[in-house]
């Protein structure tokens, strides 16, 4: 078996790379993929959390590039999903216990057993981001659709052309089509006008996404979510699948109801 | 002053010059790194240029020593070189390759650079890079908010031009810039600065030059 190496990053931080990395890991393990996610945020460590399993952790990832216990024993299973694995992030330790041939190292090794390896990285100003990506196969940007998360992207996009990476491919997480189509907020064509690289994910806004996240249960599993569906759908995108983007506009409230009140 | 036979450290205004004398780059590089371990104290916190001479250095080599520098809790903000491979790989860091824009009087006095000398770039300037050269400056691609294109000569964008541009930057005013779509965050051209207004409807090519001590665009059509 070789795994694929999936790397989530961004160029400003809290736009949502841990959630989509517990999704889109939920969402690929749900359909019978053995999969692991490595945290890579040292320090910022939350995927855990997000993950539900925060209270199982005993080995983390420098724990095992320092030789201290096998991979197998830092790979904590996920409560629902057999084939769903954690490494933890260690959080206080040294922050350059791990480089990038140690993060490669490991991939190399995941990948003999793994059919999917997803990395959660800091954000590419901060540390830790040249060890997130050194392994990718396929680096994901995730972006809100606001200027100045969409400018940080792009100085991230430079900085991945400059290490010869592969293009990345983009996911606009957060997207609010009410506030689009008022106006106040860009939508996706804009975000791409700018990028210029492969969309393969639109999330919209969801309150229901923070919900799961506290109770350590990602939202991909709820068959009726719409962000659920939306990360579920990255996920068959990743497997190579034609999926088609979910008309958002066609759901929002403030169309039915301009539909109802038949002004449009 | 300070000086190792392999390094020379001296305070500038913008923060630390470390100049690395002429020998193999992991022996260079680690004298600096070791002098930083000897002194942490007096490099914490610096804003560190580096003159490496004529190593050629790629984005591995580069990005390596930025961030065992950021790792010091010191900043490496530009590396000046006399190879175009390092002066290029700085550039895709967004590091600086001059230690200061030319002052006001530098640019009054400064003229007639090489006209046929022209830098050709072709790719996307994407929010972080900054790009600087004597002569021209062809862009075969777009220029996207937060790059900035610093030229001596006149500045050719073949895509859409949206960050910061500077021609004729050495006072050169019959410097011009042209792109596809003209909507720079500023345009500068000698010592003349403007803001593109907002423009509604379809993109076309424009042409910005000084006409009687003002900025003009005008547009492009043929015939
Ligand atoms: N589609 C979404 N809708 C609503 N809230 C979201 C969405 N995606 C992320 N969030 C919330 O945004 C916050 C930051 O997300 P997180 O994944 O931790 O970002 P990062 O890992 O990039 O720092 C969290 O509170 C998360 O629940
Ligand atoms: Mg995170």
């Amino acid at each position: 078996m070789t795994g694929k190496v999936v790397t989530i990053t961004s160029g400003k931080g809290g736009v949502g790379k841990t959630t989509t990395v517990a999704n889109i890991a939920v969402a690929l393990a749900a359909d019978g993929k053995k999969v692991v996610c490595i945290d890579g945020d040292i320090g910022l460590r939350n995927l855990d959390v997000i993950m539900g399993l925060e209270n199982r952790i005993v080995y983390d990832i420098v724990d095992v590039v320092e030789g201290r216990c096998r991979t197998r024993q830092a790979m904590i299973r996920d409560k629902r999903m057999p084939e769903l694995f954690l490494i933890p992030a260690a959080q206080t330790r040294d922050k350059n216990a791990v480089s990038p041939s140690d993060m490669i190292r490991l991939c190399d090794e995941l990948r003999q057993e793994m059919d999917w390896i997803l990395i959660d990285s800091p954000a590419g100003i901060e540390r830790g981001f040249r060890n997130s990506i050194a392994a990718a196969d396929k680096v994901l940007i995730v972006t809100n659709p606001e200027m100045s998360a969409v400018r940080d992207a792009d100085r991230v996009i430079g900085l991945l052309e400059a290490e010869e990476k592969a293009a990345p491919s983009l996911i606009v997480n957060r997207l609010n089509p009410t506030m689009v189509k008022r106006g106040d907020m860009l939508g996706v064509d804009d975000v791409y006008d700018l990028l210029r690289i492969e969309v393969i994910g639109i999330v919209p806004e969801d309150e229901n996404v923070i919900v799961a996240s506290n109770r350590g249960a990602p939202l991909a599993i709820e068959a009726k979510s719409r962000a659920g569906q939306a990360f579920r759908n990255i996920a068959r995108r990743l497997n190579g699948e034609q999926v088609p983007f979910l008309d958002l506009e066609a759901h929002s409230l403030w169309d039915r109801i301009a539909r109802l009140a038949g002004r449009k | 002053m300070s000086n190792s036979g392999l390094l020379q450290i001296k305070g500038i205004r913008d923060g630390l010059m470390v100049t690395l004398a002429d020998a193999a780059w992991p022996v260079v590089r680690t004298a600096l790194l070791n002098r930083i371990e000897e002194q942490p104290g007096f490099f914490q916190g610096a804003r560190l240029a580096l003159d490496v001479g004529n190593q050629v250095l790629h984005v591995a080599e580069l990005s390596e020593l930025r961030d065992k520098l950021s790792e010091n809790g010191i900043t490496l903000w530009a590396v000046i070189s006399n190879s175009p491979t390092t002066e290029t790989t700085s550039q895709n860091l967004g590091l600086a390759t001059r230690l200061h824009k030319p002052r006001p009087q530098e640019m009054q006095t400064a003229r007639g650079i090489d006209d046929e000398a022209a830098m050709w770039v072709s790719k996307t300037l994407r929010s972080g890079t900054r790009i600087e050269f004597a002569g021209h400056i062809v862009i075969f691609g777009d220029v996207n908010p937060g790059a900035e294109v610093i030229a001596g000569g006149s500045v050719i964008v073949w895509g859409r031009l949206r960050g910061v541009v500077h021609a004729g930057a050495q006072g050169n005013a019959d410097a011009v810039v042209c792109a596809l779509d003209l909507s720079p965050t500023q345009l500068r051209i000698a010592g003349e600065i403007a803001v593109a207004p907002r423009r509604e409807g379809k993109p076309q090519p424009e042409i910005a030059r000084m006409k009687n001590g003002r900025l003009h665009a005008e547009a492009w059509t043929p015939g």
